[in-house]
């Protein structure tokens, strides 16, 4: 089983977002990107399938600053291979995808999968930056691939998978899914585990990342922003005052005022 | 000797090399002193004595498949009463933690808060940005040594929980009105500031505790001082024991220890009274790790009307907060094997001694004891106070 994971960073709530003086993106200069969650779920549930299962599994992210402590760590819990994408080094290649849209991302990492020939994609079902909905069904469409989100377990028998699809409401699907096929996933079967300090540092002296060239990006088909703001308050709530009957009697007066009285 | 088959003999060289004296592991007389004396030791599988046991028995990996070692608060209490010596809290108990971290086998909590230090250098996953939000509104400005650019007197290493922890920013901004009444002068690091990592270390991650060293390493190394005081005796254990051993070699003193040479001058300054009894709790990492008693308990005297008296167990045989070792991030899975805290217990024993107030020194002790005060009957009234607040509160306005 080859099992491609795609993971991609983004901007960390810890620090306060700011907007960019142009109005229409978050100003890089003090963000600080981090692993997207759900993707840091996709790797768990990837190492888990090659736990059990046997099979090869390659990380695939473009490069952000900071990706390549994310890729080791990746490797240090059991990841084979370390894929890099680079872009336009004369635009600055960390700042060219963290800028990016999830239509442009998925046509650049498609390119770069594609050649891996996977059996099974995996990568997060969403992301708190994703504008121009989730990156896997639009990576799933790049590669002709079929496509089921929301998959909190996983089981690989006879060529075929099984993946749990989590519904609102507390309902589970269980689907058979022809490979190859993306996943989205929501959560691995565990939570993603802890590697050591030392592990991680004994890895970036062993591992290699292999780097490849992204072609152009191609944002089309993503929406434009407009603008780009802090939430406003616009209308506040009005606030009651005055003992129970008074309260009572301002209440019916603005229900029928509404007309709901 | 024992003979120890290979696949233990990892564990045994790590325990050996651990700590200084590791060797002595080698002496365990199964006595089991130090299980006995083990606030948590009838809840582990494998309390010291029987991991030593199981040890040069070969059969460690009976230990690996437990997770009972994790209520280890590292207190020092076993290895306070080791009739042969043997460095059981840094050598023994933190290298089995050490090899269940590896293996996989760690709490939830404790891996949040491993994960926070990695990234954010701090286990409450603060940004590392705000390290001094603490300081921003204190007149006269608190030195942020990478914004002054000027030797100070003394650096100050302020620590994780007085820098972001709400309840005990109170005990830095007392510190600062204690230190600039005395016209110390001082500076903190502020965003160069990192964990000291010590409790990291002890709660097994020695590859994490190297990182955040060397960090506070750089950032000691830019800046003139002449020596260095903490609020933490956790960081005054890391950085006065275990830095030295990485190359960062600086003179510090724990806060009380830096106040308490220089009583004649604080004394005149403490003219409000704070009439109560009081007792005074001693932190295992200023105490019986490092055996600073007498500073703490002579800043209290010196406050007038502060009546002290000792609990039932006091200086070396104090009881440990359960705090340490990675205890503070281990509150829900020690709660669930032992439906009682050690900061309870704590709290019983004041309350027993009559005291009003419990006095701490330890950054992780206000917020434990306040949350212990809340559940043990009759403890509402208890007010939990650092040394640092009581001189500043005896110092008036």
């Amino acid at each position: 089983m080859n099992i491609v994971v795609l993971v991609k960073l983004v901007p960390d709530l810890v620090e306060e977002l700011n907007i960019d003086p142009s109005g229409a993106a978050l100003d890089m200069s003090w963000l600080r990107l981090i692993i997207n969650e759900f993707d840091d779920h996709a790797i768990e549930q990837a190492i888990l399938l090659k736990e059990r299962g046997g099979g090869q599994v390659t990380i695939v992210a473009p490069e952000y600053e900071g990706v390549d402590e994310v890729l080791f760590t990746a490797a240090a819990k059991g990841a084979d291979r370390l894929i890099k994408l680079s872009g336009d080094a004369s635009a600055g290649s960390a700042q060219v995808f963290v800028a990016a849209n999830n239509h442009a991302l998925a046509r650049a990492c498609a390119a770069v999968i594609k050649e891996l020939q996977p059996d099974l994609v995996l990568t997060g079902v969403q992301a708190n930056n994703d504008l121009d909905g989730p990156l896997g069904p639009t990576l799933a469409e790049c590669l002709g691939m079929p496509y089921v989100g929301y998959i909190s377990g996983v089981t690989v028998s006879d060529g075929k998978v099984t993946a749990r699809k989590e519904y609102p409401g507390g309902l589970i699907a269980e689907m058979e899914v022809k490979l190859p096929a993306v996943l989205g996933i929501q959560a691995a079967e565990q939570p993603p585990r802890y590697v050591a300090v030392s592990k991680v540092r004994m890895v970036m002296k062993t591992a290699a990342i292999e780097e490849r060239a992204a072609d152009a990006l191609d944002p089309s088909g993503g929406p434009a922003v407009g603008r780009m703001f802090q939430p406003e308050a616009a209308v506040h709530a009005e606030m009651i005052t005055g003992s129970p009957d008074e309260v009572a009697d301002k209440l019916v007066s603005i229900f029928k005022e509404a007309g709901v009285l | 000797m024992t003979t120890i088959a290979p696949v233990e003999q990892s564990i045994y060289d790590k325990i050996l090399a651990a700590a200084p004296d590791g060797e002595r592991l080698r002496l365990c007389l199964q006595c089991g002193n130090c299980s006995g004396i083990c606030p948590f030791g009838y809840l582990m599988a494998y309390p010291p004595h029987r991991l030593i046991a199981y040890l040069r028995a070969d059969r460690f990996k009976n230990v690996l498949d437990t997770d009972t070692v994790w209520m280890c608060v590292s207190c020092y209490a076993c290895t306070e009463v080791c009739p042969s010596d043997i460095p059981l809290t840094p050598g023994l108990m933190t290298s089995a933690k050490e090899e269940l971290l590896l293996a996989g086998n760690v709490p939830s909590e404790l891996q949040s808060a491993l994960e926070f230090s990695q990234r954010y250098g701090n286990p409450l996953g603060e940004s590392p940005r705000k390290r001094a939000d603490w300081a921003k509104d204190i007149q006269p400005e608190v030195k942020i040594m990478g914004k002054v650019r000027q030797p100070v007197d003394v650096l100050w290493f302020v620590g994780d929980y007085p820098s972001y922890h709400p309840r005990v920013q109170s005990i830095a901004k007392a510190l600062t009105k204690v230190l600039n009444a005395l016209g110390v002068d001082f500076g903190i690091l502020g965003p160069e500031e990192y964990s000291d990592g010590d409790s990291q270390r002890l709660a097994g991650e020695r590859g994490l505790f190297e990182m955040l060293a060397e960090r506070n390493g750089m950032a000691f190394g830019k800046y003139q001082f002449n020596e260095i005081i903490t609020t933490d005796p956790h960081a005054y254990n890391a950085i006065k024991n275990e830095y030295p051993g990485l190359g960062i070699s600086y003179p510090i003193k724990h806060y009380t220890e830096f106040l308490a040479e220089r009583l004649d001058q604080l004394k005149p300054l403490l003219k409000k009274e704070v009439k109560a009894r009081v007792t005074y709790h001693d932190p295992c990492y200023l105490g019986r790790a490092n055996e600073i008693f007498d500073q703490p308990r002579a800043l209290l005297e010196a406050i007038p009307g502060v009546e002290l008296v000792e609990m039932f167990h006091n200086h070396k045989n104090s009881l440990c907060c359960g705090g340490g070792g990675g205890g503070m991030w281990l509150d829900g899975f020690q709660w669930e094997k032992a439906h009682v805290r050690l900061s309870e217990w704590r709290v019983k024993e004041a309350m027993s001694e009559g005291a009003e107030i419990l006095a701490v020194a330890c950054p992780y002790e206000t917020p434990r004891f306040e949350d212990a005060a809340k559940t043990v009957e009759g403890a509402g009234e208890l007010k939990v106070k650092d040394i640092a607040e009581l001189l500043a509160e005896a110092m008036g306005d």
